[in-house]
């Protein structure tokens, strides 16, 4: 790949439907500064009333689990099915629980 | 588990590779080139339709037009955002794309004559476009499927309206009717190029096939786009120029007439009657901007100091 | 593997949770009564109306030109963005001004059939722009003005235009930040930029005094309160200039404002007549045709 970078930053954007639902990761976009990428969040992903909020954050400061963690960080829960309320059996006469 | 075998299980179990995992280095290769054509092809689109905006005859269709150019820009950046997902460089793709050294799809590089080609594009180029990318919504890369997803969401208007555009041309006078029938005529076998190759011809389908980067060939997806448009023709009452064109009942598919492939290849590799102003119109914007962007960014790069 | 049937897949996606997909579109008049205030001159509204709609349909046909032009994609949208917005506000318009005038032209009639004469926008829209900083700077005027203007709009006794300026205010709201952080991002930017947005600025800033004549039409409705006075939009928009201005590092050029606006009465450039070649042609050309 030659050597010209793109001149603004990538930022991650995420975008709430409606009230009640949590933001929603819904893509990227590039621009040289906050400001400009919630405006451009604003055009790129809710032309169509998508959204009533936004969140921008520059894709460099995400810092996420790696595909290899994956056993390490997720695995040790997959055994733990007492915390799930079907584990419980409870006899189905017995009202609102 | 090796990461080859852990990339094949998901691959396997139809599930999606995201943007972290290993990945065989042509995999990214193939899913980047892919992306990013269609990611170019999204914004050269925009062209040959922009041309109409100033001029739509009338304020209604002038609004769905930019509107529905406004959603190419939109789709393009949707797909630079995928690529980027994969070690990509958006600014490096553009220099490619004006560079000539990544390709666009073809069909782009006709000319739009009259505004019956506003109405014949939304129907054929973009019904063929909705083909090819509904099976993507299923594309084995998770950020290039999601993008699919939304992008096939956004284009059924941009069928629609160009089917609803030239039904109501055909109810008005008969200049309008030869206009459709006129625009029809030139855009039928190009649209059907834009499935590619045949399958006998498209040595990359086998891998793509197989990786699940592709999920239908171009073969099947031409007869798809054929069985699903004769019908809507006849409903226009416009005739497709293909005098083999009929149904073949013990195939239960529409025959079609031999396609002039030689024609495909010379559009393909430049020589079409608008790539040069194509890509002269995006280089141009490219250069035209750069003081722009350069300023934007000199200006973040202030405030950042301002600020620490 | 099944085939996908395209069209369906469109639809059954069930996954709005997942991926924000609007719905709910709005109709801003809806409920909104459409009979012309008590005591309005019928041509007197017409006219005003064509005044603020042929504004918005001029400067989003400018607006157009930019498409596939702008400096970066993002700002294709924000542009079409724009250019929509104030097709909108035109269409409304123009709409009511055939409602007022009763002969029963709509917008496309009143679009696509007048010649430049009949057109009553200023000035300041049909300008081309030499630049994207013109560009900018053009709709930060423009924007700034407008939006003071359709603030006290909302508030007058037409109500189509009251809920069309209510409406316009949010639009013109985002117009302005838009232009505004574009001016500064350029004005403090690079050397450049800097030079090139404040040859813009003495270019764009002295066409503003036609803003802020006020037309016979507008003093005689603005005194039934069907209309803005827009001699009184002066300070809140010198005042939020000089803001941006100042934050640009751009100084205001000391060349006065001429105290005229020969387009309001259909007086124009040749440019007007160019983009009116241009937006007419096809629909001149067609005569008969439906669309």
């Amino acid at each position: 790949m030659s050597e010209i970078r793109h001149e603004w930053p990538l930022f991650e954007v995420f975008v709430r439907a409606k009230r009640g639902l949590n933001h929603v990761h819904v893509g990227s976009l590039r621009a040289a500064d906050h400001a400009m990428a919630l405006h451009h969040a604003r055009d790129l992903y809710t032309r169509r009333n998508e959204g009533v909020s936004i969140w921008v954050v520059r894709s460099e400061d995400v810092v996420a689990s790696g595909p290899d963690d994956k056993d390490a960080f997720f695995a040790p829960s997959g055994d733990k099915a007492y915390r799930h309320p079907t584990y419980y059996s409870i006899p189905d006469s017995v009202p609102h629980i | 588990m090796s990461e080859e075998q852990a990339f094949a299980e998901v691959i396997d179990k139809d599930q999606r590779i995201e943007p972290r995992d290993w990945m065989p280095d042509g995999y990214r290769k193939t899913m980047i080139r892919q992306i990013a054509q269609h990611a170019h092809s999204e914004i050269i689109g925009m062209q040959p339709e922009g041309a109409w905006i100033t001029r739509a005859p009338s304020l209604r269709r002038k609004a769905i037009l930019l509107a529905k150019v406004q959603d190419e820009a939109g789709h393009g950046l949707y797909l630079y955002s995928a690529a980027e997902t994969l070690g990509a460089d958006r600014g490096d793709l553009t220099r490619r794309l004006i560079e000539g050294r990544q390709k666009y799809s073809s069909i782009f590089n006709y000319p739009t004559l009259t505004f019956a080609d506003v109405g014949v594009i939304g129907w054929l180029v973009d019904g063929a476009a909705i083909c090819n990318q509904v099976p993507l919504c299923r594309s084995s890369y998770g950020p290039y499927a999601r993008a699919m997803i939304r992008i096939c969401k956004e284009e059924s208007f941009h069928q629609r309206q160009g089917y609803e555009l030239l039904m109501t041309m055909m109810r008005g006078t008969e200049a309008q009717r030869e206009m459709v029938r006129d625009a029809v005529d030139r855009w039928w076998w190009p649209s059907l190029m834009m499935f590619g190759p045949p399958d006998a011809d498209s040595p990359n389908t086998a891998q793509s096939m197989a990786w699940k980067i592709k999920r239908h060939t171009n073969d099947e997806l031409r007869q798809r786009f054929v069985d699903m448009t004769v019908p809507q023709a006849e409903a226009l009452g416009v005739t497709l120029p293909d005098p083999d064109l009929r149904w073949n009942a013990e195939r239960e598919h529409y025959d079609f007439g031999a396609i002039d492939w030689s024609e495909l290849k010379r559009v393909i590799s430049g020589d079409g009657p608008m790539n040069a102003e194509r890509i002269a119109r995006r280089r141009q914007a490219d250069e035209d901007g750069a003081w722009v962007r350069e300023a934007a960014a000199a200006h973040a790069a202030k405030r950042t100091e301002v600020r620490a | 593997m099944s085939f996908d049937d395209a069209y369906q897949s469109l639809t059954d996606h069930d996954d709005d949770a997942r991926w924000a997909y609007g719905t709910g579109f709005t109709d801003p008049l809806a409920g909104v009564p459409s009979a012309l205030p008590d005591g309005v001159d019928r041509g007197d509204l017409a006219a005003y109306c064509l005044m603020l709609g042929d504004d918005a349909l001029i400067l989003s046909h400018r607006l157009q030109q930019w498409v596939t032009r702008a400096p970066e994609i993002e700002d294709e949208l924000a542009l079409a963005n724009i250019g929509l917005d104030l097709l909108g506000q035109a269409r409304l318009l123009l709409t009511r001004a055939g409602e007022a005038e009763g002969a029963g032209r709509d917008e496309d009639q009143l679009a696509y059939l007048r010649d430049p004469g009949e057109f009553r926008n200023v000035r300041l829209a049909e300008r081309a722009d030499a630049d994207f900083a013109e560009l900018v700077a053009r709709l930060l005027v423009f924007s700034t003005w407008r939006l003071a203007l359709f603030d006290r709009l909302a508030a007058t006794g037409d109500p189509v235009v009251a809920a069309i300026a209510a409406k316009g205010v949010k639009e013109v709201s985002y117009h302005r930040d838009y232009a505004a952080g574009w001016v500064v991002r350029l004005g403090d930017g690079t050397e450049l930029s800097h030079a090139r947005t404040q040859a813009a600025i003495d270019v764009v800033l002295p066409l503003s005094g036609e803003l802020f004549v006020a037309h016979p039409v507008e003093r005689r409705l603005a005194e039934l309160d069907v209309a803005v006075d827009p001699a009184g939009l002066r300070a809140e928009f010198d005042d939020v200039i000089a803001q941006v201005l100042r934050v640009a590092t751009l100084t205001a050029p000391s060349q006065p404002s001429p105290q005229q606006s020969p387009g309001r009465d259909g007086d124009h450039g040749a440019e007007l007549t160019e983009i009116l070649a241009e937006m007419q042609g096809l629909a001149r050309a067609t005569p008969g045709g439906v669309w």
